[in-house]
């Protein structure tokens, strides 16, 4: 079984991602020692697979087969949009924490087939782009470059979450 | 880590598939503790190997999903989530 996480490690993370998510206009959930509980489930997970899966998933330990969950997850937004919390309800809607929105059980998405949304390339111009765009999976930032960044400057997903989006 | 059974009040056959780090499966196993119901717990996190595709598998029958926590009851009815009030439901 993997250690606890200690309290200071946990106080850095809890920092860390409550920096970030102000920074990307992102709320932790306020609730502290539920939050807190979640960040020690993403030190262990860190400590046990080497990448902070979601404590509220059973990760494989396949780092390319967990990408999807590895936390802030590829559901976070979606499922902010439509129950106000992520799966685990680390990241909680401005209405959640506004106390306009109780936070309920949220389903799990993962692994359900996603209707296909229109398509949206089809709209009769033909676009020539001197750089490809790619797409962070995590929080839908684009950018236009030869490669995707190394670290998305929005949510700080790591390069392997972008896809290519043009 | 093998299954672990909490005695208590016979309610029936209960089984929870939980996560050693889900704060959720955590919620849901003190809610059963603390109305004192007997029950089986598993977290299925800290099994490996042959142990834990079992368990997945056994866990995907009740729940496609295979999401945590998953409460079984009975063999029959399942609430997969942390559903404060439907499990007190399900107790009565």
């Amino acid at each position: 079984m993997t250690e606890k996480p200690g309290t200071r490690a946990v106080d850095r993370l809890y920092e860390t991602l409550d920096a970030d998510a102000r920074q990307g206009g992102y709320n932790l959930n306020p609730e502290a020692e539920f939050t807190r509980s979640l960040v020690e489930g993403l030190l262990t997970n860190t400590a046990r697979y080497g990448y902070q899966a979601c404590p509220c998933r059973l990760a494989s330990g396949e780092r390319a087969q967990d990408l999807d969950i590895i936390c802030p997850c590829d559901y976070r937004d979606p499922d902010l949009n439509d129950y106000g919390a992520c799966f685990c309800a680390l990241y909680v809607s401005a209405e959640v924490l506004q106390g306009k929105r109780k936070l309920g059980s949220v389903p799990e998405r993962r692994g359900k087939l996603v209707e296909k949304k229109e398509d949206i390339t089809g709209c009769g111009a033909l676009i020539k782009l001197s750089q490809p765009v790619w797409r962070c999976k995590v929080c839908g930032y684009l950018c236009g470059r030869e490669e995707p960044p190394e670290v998305c400057p929005i949510c700080k997903a790591s390069k392997e979450r972008f896809e290519r989006f043009v | 880590m093998a299954r672990v059974t909490v005695t208590g009040k016979n309610k029936g056959d209960i089984l929870l598939f939980a996560l050693s780090t889900c704060v959720w499966c955590g919620k849901t196993k003190k809610l059963l503790d603390d109305l004192g119901v007997a029950y089986t717990y598993e977290y299925v996190d800290l099994l490996t190997g042959g142990e834990r595709d079992a368990a997945v598998q056994e866990l995907s029958k009740w729940n496609p999903s295979k999401s945590f926590p998953t409460l079984v009851f009975n063999n029959d009815k399942t609430i997969v989530g942390f559903r404060e009030a439907e499990i007190k439901e399900a107790l009565k």
